[in-house]
């Protein structure tokens, strides 16, 4: 397969970038997205040009390092899909392919396709855990808990954390990321002492960084490769509403 | 990277939105209501015997001033929140967008402000009126005689045309805003959503038919 591809370059955080135009024949159908890329750096660097920078580690879907804007989407045109998954064969033959960073006054650009996530690291320090004293391993079952509410937990859990959710939102807010944190802590018996004060915490944090309000457009949770509902969206109103209410001072 | 002046969280301007929109929305049902009095056929009598009751009745005063509050309220907050995601993204893709959204969700801000246009119009046409900020017209001989000055105003096909496109508009806003109200407050469930977004639906319908069926009355059969 043959593809031209038009790639946002830029040197670091303070220099301006500017689009850049190639071509790259004899692409395998079999690729992924990112051995596309490895496959053109290798050819960039032969003919002694600059490698596109891109982040990944795992590549299998689970780590949330890999995150490109693709043709207009967060990890290109398929749904629960991330941008490792992705496969060469979903492109049309010929066809230009669009790429770009994620966008967001809380996502500086690093490099190239490369943006700084603390923002998402900040969010989770200010209360993304659980407070537990360690000692000895408890039996299992010692707390139980309803089947129907683990898996709501774990369907929030699931979130990897890789941002497209901020790069889909109109308003790049961080809304679902958030959400979903919160949810997977609040429905459970290990999360819910501290409920209250982790989503006080968490969203404060949120505002601080710069992300923008959501608007209930839902382009998130189109975008999810994991398919986070925006219920959880809804449940993290309701526990800020309830932590604000309902809360002590001290 | 700081708030930058924002010393409510973006959750609290969520909830003011949504709970301004709600009264918002509810004020439309009870100001549809008095409205269809027009068609009444007895040349605004009933029309004229329900705005005498509105304007005798205390709660509807205060209510009167709940309702600015509000609507001053929800376009502040519109145009702040606007102002603040506009500067979340400083710079903007190259390809336009693809993700999945409805249309209805994307152009709030737009559609507002179309809204808050018309709003302008039809404040001169019948609240400033009556304030006495603007001379009584028609075959209106009191500050508050509006059914001549509806039947004045929907003489002109241009007003009739203005009205209907300006109660579209609402009614676009609308079908995201009755769902998008309940997501704010926190109650989005896969028990219920679904019949949330379908009242949605058939509320913003209602109130856009609703009030086009009165300039188009006027118009055509008064």
């Amino acid at each position: 397969m043959n593809f031209k591809l038009k790639i946002w370059r830029q040197k670091n955080a303070a220099t301006k970038g500017k689009f850049e135009d190639y071509t790259l024949n004899d692409v395998s159908p079999e690729m992924s997205f990112l051995q596309m890329l490895d496959y053109f750096n290798d050819k960039l660097i032969t003919e002694g040009g600059q490698p596109v920078h891109f982040e990944h580690d795992c590549r299998e879907g689970i780590c949330g390092s890999c995150g490109l804007y693709i043709n207009g989407r967060p990890h290109g045109p398929l749904r629960n899909t991330t941008t490792c998954e992705l496969h060469m064969r979903e492109f049309e033959d010929g066809s230009t392919i669009v790429i770009e960073p994620w966008r967001s006054r809380a996502f500086p650009i690093i490099k190239d396709l490369v943006v700084d996530r603390s923002s998402f690291e900040e969010v989770m320090l200010a209360g993304g855990f659980v407070n537990i004293n360690t000692g000895g391993a408890l039996d299992a079952n010692t707390t139980p808990i309803n089947k129907k509410i683990s898996d709501r937990a774990f369907d929030a859990a699931v979130c990897i954390g890789c941002g497209a959710c901020v790069a889909a939102c109109k308003n790049s807010s961080a809304a679902l990321f958030v959400s979903a944190k919160v949810s997977q802590f609040a429905m459970l018996p290990q999360g819910k002492t501290e409920a209250a004060e982790r989503v006080e915490k968490m969203v404060a944090k949120m505002d601080d960084m710069g992300f923008g309000f959501c608007s209930n457009t839902y382009a998130c949770e189109f975008d999810c490769p994991k398919g986070i509902s925006v219920e959880f969206i809804a449940q993290m109103n309701r526990e800020f509403f309830s932590a604000k209410v309902c809360s002590h001072k001290k | 990277m700081s708030k930058k002046g924002f010393s409510i969280a973006s959750l609290s301007h969520k909830y003011i939105m949504a709970a301004a929109g709600a009264f918002l929305m509810l004020f439309l049902v009870m100001h549809l209501a008095t409205n269809l009095l027009l068609l009444a056929g007895d040349g605004g009598g009933t029309f004229a015997e329900s705005v005498d009751f509105l304007l005798t009745s205390r709660l509807i005063k205060i209510m009167e001033y709940v309702l600015f509050g509000a609507f001053i309220l929800h376009i502040l907050l519109g145009v702040v929140i606007e102002i603040h995601n506009r500067r979340s993204r400083p710079v903007g893709y190259h390809v336009k967008p693809k993700s999945g959204t409805s249309a209805f969700s994307k152009f709030m801000f737009h559609s507002g402000i179309i809204i808050f246009i018309f709003l302008l119009l039809h404040l001169y046409h019948f609240f400033l009126v009556k304030l006495g900020f603007f001379p009584v017209y028609g075959d209106a001989t009191e500050v508050h005689d509006f059914f001549p000055m509806v039947v004045y105003v929907f003489q002109s096909p241009w007003m009739v045309a203005i009205y209907i496109v300006s109660f579209i508009v609402l009614g676009f806003h609308l079908k995201h805003a009755f769902q998008s109200a309940f997501q704010s407050f926190g109650l989005n469930h896969d028990k219920y959503m679904p019949a949330i977004k379908t009242v949605g639906t058939i509320y913003a319908i209602a109130i856009t038919i609703g009030f086009s069926v009165i300039p188009l009355y006027f118009y055509f059969i008064y």
